[in-house]
Protein backbone atom coordinates (compact mmCIF):
# COMPACT_ATOMS: atom_id res chain seq x y z
CA UNK A 1 0.00 0.00 0.00
CA UNK A 2 1.49 3.44 -0.80
CA UNK A 3 0.71 6.35 1.82
CA UNK A 4 1.81 9.72 1.29
CA UNK A 5 2.87 11.41 4.68
CA UNK A 6 2.47 15.59 5.09
CA UNK A 7 3.72 17.40 7.97
CA UNK A 8 5.73 20.46 7.85
CA UNK A 9 8.38 18.99 10.52
CA UNK A 10 10.51 17.62 8.26
CA UNK A 11 12.15 15.06 10.68
CA UNK A 12 8.94 13.72 11.70
CA UNK A 13 7.89 13.00 8.54
CA UNK A 14 11.09 11.34 6.71
CA UNK A 15 11.74 9.06 9.93
CA UNK A 16 8.06 8.00 10.31
CA UNK A 17 8.71 6.94 6.55
CA UNK A 18 11.24 5.07 7.17
CA UNK A 19 9.73 3.07 9.59
CA UNK A 20 6.44 2.56 8.00
CA UNK A 21 9.04 1.34 5.03
CA UNK A 22 10.53 -1.21 7.02
CA UNK A 23 7.48 -2.57 8.17
CA UNK A 24 6.33 -3.22 4.38
CA UNK A 25 4.38 0.05 2.94
CA UNK A 26 5.42 2.14 0.32
CA UNK A 27 5.92 5.24 2.42
CA UNK A 28 6.40 8.66 1.24
CA UNK A 29 6.60 12.55 2.46
CA UNK A 30 5.74 16.01 1.61
CA UNK A 31 6.54 18.84 3.87
CA UNK A 32 3.40 21.36 2.46
CA UNK A 33 0.20 20.91 1.39
CA UNK A 34 1.98 23.00 -2.20
CA UNK A 35 4.53 19.67 -2.37
CA UNK A 36 1.94 17.41 -1.39
CA UNK A 37 -0.57 17.98 -4.28
CA UNK A 38 2.14 18.14 -6.34
CA UNK A 39 3.24 14.54 -5.46
CA UNK A 40 -0.36 13.78 -6.01
CA UNK A 41 -0.49 14.94 -9.74
CA UNK A 42 3.03 12.89 -10.11
CA UNK A 43 1.43 9.59 -8.74
CA UNK A 44 -1.29 7.85 -7.01
CA UNK A 45 -1.57 7.05 -3.20
CA UNK A 46 -3.95 4.73 -0.79
CA UNK A 47 -3.80 6.70 1.82
CA UNK A 48 -2.61 9.97 3.20
CA UNK A 49 -1.56 11.08 6.83
CA UNK A 50 -2.13 15.13 7.14
CA UNK A 51 -1.32 17.10 10.41
CA UNK A 52 -4.33 19.44 10.72
CA UNK A 53 -2.51 22.85 11.07
CA UNK A 54 0.69 23.26 8.07
CA UNK A 55 1.52 27.05 7.24
CA UNK A 56 -1.01 28.50 4.62
CA UNK A 57 -3.10 25.80 3.38
CA UNK A 58 -4.05 23.54 6.75
CA UNK A 59 -4.87 19.57 6.93
CA UNK A 60 -8.62 19.81 6.07
CA UNK A 61 -8.55 22.23 3.34
CA UNK A 62 -5.65 19.81 1.84
CA UNK A 63 -7.84 16.85 2.08
CA UNK A 64 -10.30 18.32 0.10
CA UNK A 65 -7.92 19.44 -2.67
CA UNK A 66 -6.69 15.72 -2.77
CA UNK A 67 -9.93 14.04 -2.79
CA UNK A 68 -10.37 16.23 -5.76
CA UNK A 69 -7.24 14.44 -7.56
CA UNK A 70 -8.32 11.04 -6.00
CA UNK A 71 -11.73 10.75 -4.67
CA UNK A 72 -10.98 7.27 -3.85
CA UNK A 73 -7.88 8.17 -1.51
CA UNK A 74 -8.34 7.37 2.12
CA UNK A 75 -7.17 10.15 5.08
CA UNK A 76 -5.44 9.85 8.84
CA UNK A 77 -5.35 13.30 10.73
CA UNK A 78 -2.55 13.65 13.26
CA UNK A 79 -2.59 16.50 15.84
CA UNK A 80 -0.04 18.36 17.90
CA UNK A 81 -2.93 19.78 19.67
CA UNK A 82 -2.40 22.04 22.71
CA UNK A 83 -6.01 21.70 24.59
CA UNK A 84 -8.46 18.92 24.96
CA UNK A 85 -10.86 21.87 23.64
CA UNK A 86 -8.57 21.81 20.38
CA UNK A 87 -8.61 17.91 20.23
CA UNK A 88 -12.45 17.83 20.59
CA UNK A 89 -12.79 20.23 17.66
CA UNK A 90 -10.67 19.02 15.40
CA UNK A 91 -12.06 15.35 16.08
CA UNK A 92 -15.23 16.68 15.21
CA UNK A 93 -14.50 18.19 11.98
CA UNK A 94 -12.80 14.92 10.67
CA UNK A 95 -14.11 11.90 12.85
CA UNK A 96 -12.45 11.14 15.96
CA UNK A 97 -12.12 7.42 13.87
CA UNK A 98 -9.27 9.16 11.63
CA UNK A 99 -7.65 11.54 14.12
CA UNK A 100 -4.73 10.45 16.29
CA UNK A 101 -2.59 12.90 18.72
CA UNK A 102 0.90 12.93 18.49
CA UNK A 103 3.79 11.60 19.60
CA UNK A 104 2.17 9.61 17.44
CA UNK A 105 2.47 5.01 18.33
CA UNK A 106 3.02 3.43 15.17
CA UNK A 107 1.18 0.40 15.53
CA UNK A 108 -1.65 2.77 16.39
CA UNK A 109 -1.74 4.86 13.14
CA UNK A 110 -1.06 1.07 10.69
CA UNK A 111 -3.70 0.10 12.43
CA UNK A 112 -6.02 3.27 11.89
CA UNK A 113 -4.32 3.42 8.12
CA UNK A 114 -5.98 -1.09 7.61
CA UNK A 115 -8.78 0.14 8.92
CA UNK A 116 -9.52 3.35 7.10
CA UNK A 117 -8.29 1.44 4.00
CA UNK A 118 -10.54 -1.47 4.72
CA UNK A 119 -13.76 0.88 4.77
CA UNK B 1 3.64 48.62 42.98
CA UNK B 2 0.14 47.29 42.33
CA UNK B 3 -0.56 45.75 38.88
CA UNK B 4 -2.83 47.65 36.79
CA UNK B 5 -6.23 46.23 36.20
CA UNK B 6 -6.30 47.32 32.08
CA UNK B 7 -2.95 45.43 31.44
CA UNK B 8 -4.84 42.08 32.40
CA UNK B 9 -7.47 42.41 30.93
CA UNK B 10 -9.31 39.80 29.21
CA UNK B 11 -7.32 40.90 26.31
CA UNK B 12 -4.28 40.02 28.28
CA UNK B 13 -5.90 36.65 29.45
CA UNK B 14 -6.66 36.12 26.04
CA UNK B 15 -3.06 36.50 24.77
CA UNK B 16 -1.49 34.44 27.48
CA UNK B 17 -3.76 31.42 26.04
CA UNK B 18 -2.43 31.79 22.55
CA UNK B 19 1.20 31.98 23.49
CA UNK B 20 0.61 29.05 26.05
CA UNK B 21 -1.64 27.02 23.12
CA UNK B 22 1.36 27.66 20.51
CA UNK B 23 4.40 26.98 23.10
CA UNK B 24 2.63 23.62 23.43
CA UNK B 25 1.86 22.50 20.14
CA UNK B 26 5.64 23.36 19.27
CA UNK B 27 6.84 21.15 22.08
CA UNK B 28 4.39 18.36 21.07
CA UNK B 29 6.19 18.66 17.78
CA UNK B 30 9.35 18.19 19.22
CA UNK B 31 8.10 14.96 21.31
CA UNK B 32 6.55 14.04 17.70
CA UNK B 33 10.27 13.82 16.26
CA UNK B 34 11.77 12.61 19.25
CA UNK B 35 9.59 10.02 19.38
CA UNK B 36 10.20 8.74 15.55
CA UNK B 37 13.53 9.11 16.31
CA UNK B 38 13.54 6.55 19.16
CA UNK B 39 11.43 4.45 17.44
CA UNK B 40 13.66 3.88 14.41
CA UNK B 41 16.18 3.08 16.92
CA UNK B 42 13.96 0.23 18.05
CA UNK B 43 13.51 -0.87 14.67
CA UNK B 44 17.38 -0.96 13.75
CA UNK B 45 17.55 -3.07 17.20
CA UNK B 46 15.26 -5.36 16.03
CA UNK B 47 16.63 -5.62 13.00
CA UNK B 48 20.16 -6.15 14.14
CA UNK B 49 19.28 -8.98 16.18
CA UNK B 50 17.56 -10.80 13.16
CA UNK B 51 21.29 -10.29 11.89
CA UNK B 52 20.78 -6.93 9.96
CA UNK B 53 23.70 -4.90 10.64
CA UNK B 54 23.51 -1.40 12.30
CA UNK B 55 25.10 0.95 10.16
CA UNK B 56 27.45 2.82 12.66
CA UNK B 57 26.93 6.47 11.02
CA UNK B 58 23.38 5.63 10.98
CA UNK B 59 23.30 5.46 14.69
CA UNK B 60 25.26 8.92 14.65
CA UNK B 61 23.15 10.92 12.83
CA UNK B 62 19.71 9.78 14.48
CA UNK B 63 22.10 10.90 17.69
CA UNK B 64 22.42 14.34 16.56
CA UNK B 65 18.53 14.39 14.85
CA UNK B 66 17.83 14.04 18.77
CA UNK B 67 20.05 16.31 19.99
CA UNK B 68 19.17 19.19 17.38
CA UNK B 69 15.85 18.87 18.83
CA UNK B 70 16.88 18.86 22.51
CA UNK B 71 18.44 22.18 22.00
CA UNK B 72 15.27 23.29 19.52
CA UNK B 73 13.08 22.13 22.91
CA UNK B 74 15.58 24.15 25.13
CA UNK B 75 15.20 27.37 22.70
CA UNK B 76 11.42 27.28 22.96
CA UNK B 77 11.74 26.45 26.52
CA UNK B 78 13.85 29.35 27.14
CA UNK B 79 11.57 31.62 25.32
CA UNK B 80 8.70 30.44 27.35
CA UNK B 81 10.04 31.01 30.87
CA UNK B 82 11.11 34.71 29.70
CA UNK B 83 7.88 35.14 28.29
CA UNK B 84 6.31 33.87 32.03
CA UNK B 85 8.26 35.76 34.20
CA UNK B 86 7.59 39.12 31.89
CA UNK B 87 4.61 39.41 34.56
CA UNK B 88 6.68 39.31 37.00
CA UNK B 89 7.08 43.19 38.04
CA UNK B 90 4.61 45.95 36.75
CA UNK B 91 7.20 48.09 36.62
CA UNK B 92 10.96 46.47 34.82
CA UNK B 93 13.54 48.27 33.12
CA UNK B 94 12.80 46.23 29.85
CA UNK B 95 15.51 46.04 26.49
CA UNK B 96 12.89 46.53 23.69
CA UNK B 97 14.96 44.88 21.30
CA UNK B 98 15.13 41.75 23.66
CA UNK B 99 11.56 42.30 23.70
CA UNK B 100 10.72 42.30 20.09
CA UNK B 101 13.15 39.50 19.46
CA UNK B 102 10.76 37.71 22.43
CA UNK B 103 7.79 38.75 20.48
CA UNK B 104 8.70 37.22 17.07
CA UNK B 105 9.80 34.33 18.99
CA UNK B 106 6.74 33.63 20.36
CA UNK B 107 4.75 34.67 17.12
CA UNK B 108 6.48 32.39 15.28
CA UNK B 109 4.61 28.94 14.84
CA UNK B 110 1.32 31.14 14.79
CA UNK B 111 3.06 33.79 11.57
CA UNK B 112 4.11 30.24 10.08
CA UNK B 113 0.75 28.96 9.94
CA UNK B 114 -0.29 32.50 8.13
CA UNK B 115 2.52 31.95 5.25
CA UNK B 116 4.11 35.19 7.28
CA UNK B 117 7.55 35.39 8.32
CA UNK B 118 8.57 37.98 11.45
CA UNK B 119 12.02 39.85 11.06
CA UNK B 120 13.22 40.96 14.53
CA UNK B 121 16.87 42.50 15.00
CA UNK B 122 19.68 40.80 16.24
CA UNK B 123 20.50 41.81 19.60
CA UNK B 124 22.88 45.12 19.19
CA UNK B 125 22.63 48.23 21.26
CA UNK B 126 19.86 48.15 24.13
CA UNK B 127 17.14 50.49 23.91
CA UNK B 128 15.62 50.28 27.41
CA UNK B 129 12.38 51.72 28.44
CA UNK B 130 10.85 50.78 32.35
CA UNK B 131 7.18 49.22 31.42
CA UNK B 132 4.97 46.23 31.89
CA UNK B 133 6.61 43.91 29.80
CA UNK B 134 4.22 41.43 29.61
CA UNK B 135 1.46 44.48 28.75
CA UNK B 136 3.57 45.90 26.29
CA UNK B 137 3.94 42.04 24.66
CA UNK B 138 0.51 41.83 24.62
CA UNK B 139 0.33 45.18 22.92
CA UNK B 140 2.64 44.58 20.53
CA UNK B 141 1.09 40.86 20.19
CA UNK B 142 -1.76 42.65 19.19
CA UNK B 143 -0.56 44.89 16.42
CA UNK B 144 1.77 42.31 14.76
CA UNK B 145 -1.75 39.73 14.76
CA UNK B 146 -3.35 42.69 12.70
CA UNK B 147 -0.36 43.46 10.90
CA UNK B 148 0.01 39.64 9.76
CA UNK B 149 -3.64 39.63 8.88
CA UNK B 150 -3.47 42.62 6.89
CA UNK B 151 -0.47 41.38 4.77
CA UNK B 152 -1.44 37.88 4.24
CA UNK B 153 0.46 34.83 3.18
CA UNK B 154 4.18 34.98 1.58
CA UNK B 155 4.91 38.71 3.44
CA UNK B 156 7.54 39.22 5.56
CA UNK B 157 6.91 41.86 8.87
CA UNK B 158 9.84 43.58 10.09
CA UNK B 159 10.03 44.79 13.67
CA UNK B 160 12.56 47.31 14.63
CA UNK B 161 12.91 49.46 17.85
CA UNK B 162 15.07 52.79 18.27
CA UNK B 163 15.88 55.28 20.45
CA UNK B 164 14.04 58.64 19.85
CA UNK B 165 14.56 61.75 21.59
CA UNK B 166 10.84 61.80 23.28
CA UNK B 167 12.36 58.26 24.02
CA UNK B 168 11.05 55.57 22.18
CA UNK B 169 9.71 53.81 19.03
CA UNK B 170 8.79 50.17 17.28
CA UNK B 171 7.70 49.98 14.18
CA UNK B 172 6.18 47.23 12.33
CA UNK B 173 7.78 47.98 8.87
CA UNK B 174 7.20 46.39 5.13
CA UNK B 175 3.58 47.07 5.11
CA UNK B 176 3.59 48.38 1.81
CA UNK B 177 0.48 48.51 -0.35
CA UNK B 178 -1.13 48.07 2.99
CA UNK B 179 -3.68 50.59 4.58
CA UNK B 180 -1.56 51.22 7.33
CA UNK B 181 -3.99 53.99 8.91
CA UNK B 182 -6.80 51.23 8.78
CA UNK B 183 -4.42 49.01 10.91
CA UNK B 184 -3.62 51.70 13.40
CA UNK B 185 -7.28 52.23 13.90
CA UNK B 186 -8.35 48.80 14.44
CA UNK B 187 -5.22 47.77 17.08
CA UNK B 188 -6.30 51.81 19.11
CA UNK B 189 -9.97 50.38 19.31
CA UNK B 190 -8.49 46.98 20.10
CA UNK B 191 -6.10 48.47 22.78
CA UNK B 192 -7.13 51.86 23.71
CA UNK B 193 -7.52 50.67 27.93
CA UNK B 194 -3.78 49.06 27.62
CA UNK B 195 -2.33 51.85 25.61
CA UNK B 196 -3.20 54.53 28.00
CA UNK B 197 -2.06 52.35 30.99
CA UNK B 198 1.43 51.86 29.14
CA UNK B 199 1.21 55.28 28.21
CA UNK B 200 2.18 54.08 24.28
CA UNK B 201 0.70 56.19 21.19
CA UNK B 202 -0.30 54.10 18.12
CA UNK B 203 0.06 55.80 14.92
CA UNK B 204 0.25 54.97 11.21
CA UNK B 205 3.34 56.48 9.16
CA UNK B 206 1.51 56.53 5.62
CA UNK B 207 4.13 57.94 4.29
CA UNK B 208 7.04 54.43 5.00
CA UNK B 209 4.05 52.36 5.21
CA UNK B 210 4.76 51.18 8.88
CA UNK B 211 2.92 50.72 11.82
CA UNK B 212 4.48 53.10 15.31
CA UNK B 213 4.41 52.41 18.60
CA UNK B 214 5.70 55.25 20.63
CA UNK B 215 6.59 54.78 23.90
CA UNK B 216 7.44 58.32 25.22
CA UNK B 217 10.03 60.31 27.82
CA UNK B 218 8.28 60.34 30.92
CA UNK B 219 5.51 58.36 32.16
CA UNK B 220 6.36 55.05 32.47
CA UNK B 221 9.22 55.04 29.96
CA UNK B 222 13.05 56.15 30.09
CA UNK B 223 14.97 55.61 27.42
CA UNK B 224 18.84 54.35 27.98
CA UNK B 225 21.35 56.78 29.48
CA UNK B 226 23.36 58.29 26.63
Amino acid sequence: MKVLLVDDEKELVTTLAERLSIRGWEAQWATSAEEALDRLHAESFDIAVLDVKMPRVDGLLLKKKMQAICPAMKFIFVTGHGSSQDFQTGASEVGADYYLVKPLNIEKLIAKMNEALQR
Amino acid sequence: MALDARLISPAGLEFFGKVCAAISHDIKNVLAVINENGGLLEDLCHMAEKGRPIDPSRLKRLAGDVRQQVRRADGIISAMNRFAHSADEPSAESDLVELIGLLGLLAKRLAALRGVVIQTPVPSVPVLVTTFPFGLLNLLWICLDCTMTASGSGRTVELIAEKTPDGAVIRFRRLDQIDVALIAAIVLDRTSAMSQALNAAISADERSSELVVRLPKGGSVQPTPA
